[in-house]
């Protein structure tokens, strides 16, 4: 620790008053940073790290009161005026929100934007202001400034905007800097620029900096010190090294144990079952809206010639970044989503060609479960008639207490109880919610069950429970199983092939160990150099290739391979001819050197 | 444990909740009192609604004459007139309501659900009817079947259950993206049956607020029509044309206005308080407890 703390925080409570009574979401937090400092806190939701920071600066929502001490720069930030308290937010102490695109007005332009916050604490005159806020955009690495601050914040991308916000946020040069969860809703390779940046700003500045994340992976490559939060109250804290290696608590301990690290090799071996599924060049396109009156529709290819086979007992992983069609590919062998060209063979049957009654019929041997837990249940049924459903659609005649049995049981099988059929879905829990997804999809017994990314919107700890569920059932009724994520680790942990997607293609597909152990694929690579781990020494070790930019747009993907305008490796004949799948070594690879890399 | 293991659905746990909101069962039992008054209220009464008693014109209310809510301007008891024009406004305002929401959630739920092109025709239909003026409309049916009370709900239906598909469609568009929706038809369910149990429910809030404010506007236009002469006829009257007449005498005879006003604004004010509980009453997710 180095000099004074900057901001202490003794005994922080806070409460919030509900119909249902009182509800303490902090109870007694202590903590303090210095300055030019990086102080992580961890926990799940619920936990109370984002509520206790919010409470420091005022924030909270009207029904929530806070009380303890918080004495930023001499002053007791609880004790405060309102007037005060704001001109210290964005002055003295920065904030940057988990969604850049909600935490920008849609109606301004970023420059006005950010020139409010620079007038409101800093009386400048505008053209003083806008000099300012180019001079802030370029310090997060932003090309061509000017131009940038008269666009609107849709007309950025995700990761564009979050830098945005961060230049924001630092433009008054806070003395700290409280980022909640700022790269949650982002890429991983995205994520990786953003506190790759983040790092560099504080550390050029000598800003302190609060990183209120739910990824022990992020806490350890960037936090000096780590505080573990749990129901609201303190579990954990100490030096980064100490609480990874030496916890002291019990919950850090499980936190730890349960979180899926990508560089832990998982055998998974080969399943040997009858194939299933066999995927061939499967092309999704959607036609746009034309941009102009009499112009062509333009044409964006989501999913552009995807082949894959699948076995009973096999699990395929599928990865890429957003907007890489990997939902949509799960769509299109679902048939939900139209299908412009290709063959989907199900037991040696195509889908594609079936319709009406045929089609019903070849549903009920492929089931899905969807990322969003709860927006995946219909609100207006209970938990009993949604899983009900698939079984009176193919179960035949059957009874009220035949239905009552089934679904009981099969609500036992997923880990819940038989007695809370009669429930609505928004009386459970997120991991809950899955759980019945779950129970859902296998009522039927389909063979082939597509998991579009399941466990993304879960806590870390309900993540392992609902992974291990599926590869019980898995070994337990022989299911094949895709599944979607932009998770690698998860992916690794549950897959036995692994097909890497990018831009609607797949760039890379092989055997699970041999794709982590020997990713060929320079996009491979970069994902999977990109992964936060959550070991402070390995991450200390690492020397990141970080990818720059972003994915180009799918409407309008550059010629050839459509990588090369990020890839390390590219040369001029990559922009000639699009590379197609070929065998480098145990793997399938899309890349002209992969034999060289 | 029996709240548990029994079935619920979705309409008796409504119910519960609707229970426990005051206003809502305040405003519900003041309509159920009313429809039972406008029913059973005329025959109590020593008159008839289009009797004149030539002692008592424009009599202000007085509880020795008998005449409790006064007279009108032709000595017609208005305790009665008020009470059968209740009847009249009541129906008109069920009636077109519940025409105007059966065929607008019904088309709007279809073309919303299936989208492309089916949405398209089914919508510029929608856009034709709104084109025909409606006055236009009432009179020729008018002209063609001759005066009948029933016309006039089967031309407001006709016109209401436009707005309602319309509100209805953008809202099962809206649904038709969710997942739960997605993971039914992978469930093997039918389009009519994914409409009846996963697009109509969940659109039900919005409806019924609407409905509720789609009564008061039907009261409305009946009384519109009532005074261009093309609603209901003298000597039978609705709350509209007595207010209507009310507002002309309204200087030397204010309970002529008054009384049937506060009928109506009592009434109007009642379904948007029971409309508001019913759409919390229709949310799961709203529940308390």
């Amino acid at each position: 620790m180095t000099g004074a703390p900057l901001l202490e925080v003794s005994d922080l409570r806070v409460t919030f008053t509900t119909p249902d009574g009182p509800v303490q979401a902090v109870c007694g937090l202590d903590f303090h940073i210095a300055a030019g400092e990086t102080l992580g806190i961890v926990g799940e939701s619920g936990s109370g790290k984002s509520q206790s920071l919010l409470a420091i600066l005022g924030l909270l929502a009207d029904n929530g009161s806070a009380s303890g001490r918080a004495v930023f720069d001499g002053n007791d930030l609880m004790q405060m005026p309102p007037a005060q308290l704001a001109a210290i937010r964005g002055a003295g102490i920065g904030m940057v929100f988990q969604d850049p695109m909600t935490a920008l007005n849609p109606f301004m332009t970023i420059g006005a934007q950010m020139s409010l916050v620079l007038r409101r604490h800093e009386d400048l005159a505008r053209g003083a202001a806008r000099r300012r806020c180019v001079e802030a955009l370029e310090s997060v690495s932003i090309t061509d400034p000017e131009r940038r601050l008269a666009m609107y914040p849709h007309e950025l991308s995700g990761g564009m905007r979050q830098r945005v916000m961060i230049a924001s946020a630092l433009s008054c040069r806070p003395r700290l800097l409280i980022a909640d969860e700022p790269t949650t809703a982002l890429d991983v390779t995205v994520q990786a620029q953003i506190l790759e940046l983040l790092d560099t700003v504080t550390r050029e500045q000598g800003t302190a900096l609060i990183l209120i994340t739910h990824d022990l992976g992020v806490v350890a490559g960037s936090c000096d010190r780590v505080l573990v939060m749990q129901n609201g109250e303190l579990r954990d804290r100490g030096d980064i090294d100490d609480v990874f290696y030496q916890p002291q608590h019990e919950y850090t301990r499980k936190l730890l144990a349960a979180v899926p690290r990508v560089d832990n090799a998982v055998e998974r071996g080969q399943a040997d079952g009858e194939q299933l599924l066999a995927v061939d060049d499967l092309r999704v396109a959607f036609r746009m809206n034309r941009t102009t009156l009499f112009g062509p529709r333009p044409v964006l290819r989501a999913v552009d010639g995807i082949d894959l086979q699948l076995r009973a007992g096999e699990t395929l992983g599928v990865v890429g970044e957003s907007g890489c069609g990997k939902s949509t590919l799960a769509r299109a062998i679902l048939r939900l989503v139209e299908v412009s060209d290709g063959r989907v063979a199900m037991l040696g049957r195509d889908l594609l060609q079936l319709s009406g009654d045929a089609l019903r019929d070849a549903r009920r041997d492929l089931q899905v479960v969807f990322q969003d837990p709860l927006a995946s249940l219909n609100p207006r049924m209970t938990v009993r008639d949604i899983i009900a459903e698939p079984l009176q659609n193919f179960g035949g005649p059957l009874t009220a207490a035949d239905i009552t049995e089934r679904v009981g049981k099969m609500l036992t099988r997923v880990g819940l109880e038989a007695a809370q059929m009669n429930r609505y879905p928004h009386e459970f829990s997120g991991g809950q919610c899955q759980r019945i997804g779950i129970a859902r999809a296998l009522i039927i017994d389909p063979r082939l069950v597509i998991c579009d990314e399941p466990v993304s919107a879960l806590d870390v700890s309900v993540q392992a429970g609902i992974i291990r569920l599926l590869m019980d059932l898995q070994e337990e009724l022989g299911l094949a199983l895709i599944f979607i994520a932009h998770d690698l680790a998860v992916v690794r942990q549950i897959s036995h092939r692994v097909m890497v997607m990018y831009l609607g293609r797949a760039v890379e597909s092989a055997a699970s160990r041999a794709l982590y152990e020997q990713p060929r694929h320079p996009y491979t690579r970069a994902l999977l150099d990109a992964v936060p781990v959550p070991d402070p020494r390995v991450e200390r070790g690492r020397r990141r290739a970080l990818l720059t930019g972003e994915p180009p747009s799918p409407l309008d993907p550059p010629s050839g391979c459509t990588f090369r305008g990020r890839c390390a490796w590219a040369e001029e004949a990559c922009a000639a001819a699009r590379p197609e799948l070929e065998p480098v070594g145990k793997s399938l690879v899309a890349c002209r050197r992969a034999a060289e890399i | 444990m029996d709240s548990q293991t029994a079935v619920r659905s979705l309409w008796s746990d409504a119910w519960v909740v609707l229970r426990r909101n005051r206003a809502a069962i305040v405003a519900l039992v003041f309509l159920v009192v009313l429809t039972l008054l406008v029913l059973v209220g005329p025959l109590l009464s020593p008159w008839a609604f289009d009797f004149t008693d030539w002692d008592n014109v424009s009599a202000p209310p007085e509880l020795a004459s008998g005449h409790i809510f006064g007279t009108d301007s032709l000595g017609r008891d208005l305790f009665v007139r008020t009470l059968y024009g209740g009847r009249i406004s009541l129906l008109v305002g069920a009636v077109a309501t519940l025409v105007s929401l059966l065929i607008g959630i019904t088309y709007g739920a279809i073309a919303g659900y299936a989208g492309g092109r089916v949405d398209q025709v089914m919508m510029r239909i929608v856009d034709i009817l709104y084109a025909l003026p409606f006055m236009f409309l009432v009179i020729l049916l008018m002209v063609l079947f001759g005066r009948n009370i029933l016309l006039i709900f089967v031309a407001i239906g006709a016109i209401n259950w436009l707005d309602m598909a319309r509100i209805v469609r953008g809202q099962a568009m809206s649904l038709r993206r969710k997942e739960f929706v997605d993971a039914a038809r992978a469930g093997g369910t039918r389009p009519g049956r994914i409409i009846r149990r996963h697009i109509v429910p969940n659109l039900l809030g919005v409806v019924v607020v609407y409905a509720t404010l789609t009564v008061p506007q039907v009261i409305l236009v009946e009384s519109f029509l009532s005074f261009l002469g093309l609603g209901v006829q003298e000597p039978m009257t609705s709350w509209g044309a007595l207010v209507h007449e009310g507002a002309q005498e309204m200087e030397n005879a204010p309970w002529m206005l008054l009384f049937p006003a506060t009928f109506l604004a009592a009434t109007l004010f009642c379904f948007n308080f029971l409309g508001d509980g019913l759409r919390d009453a229709l949310d799961p997710r709203d529940r308390s407890q």
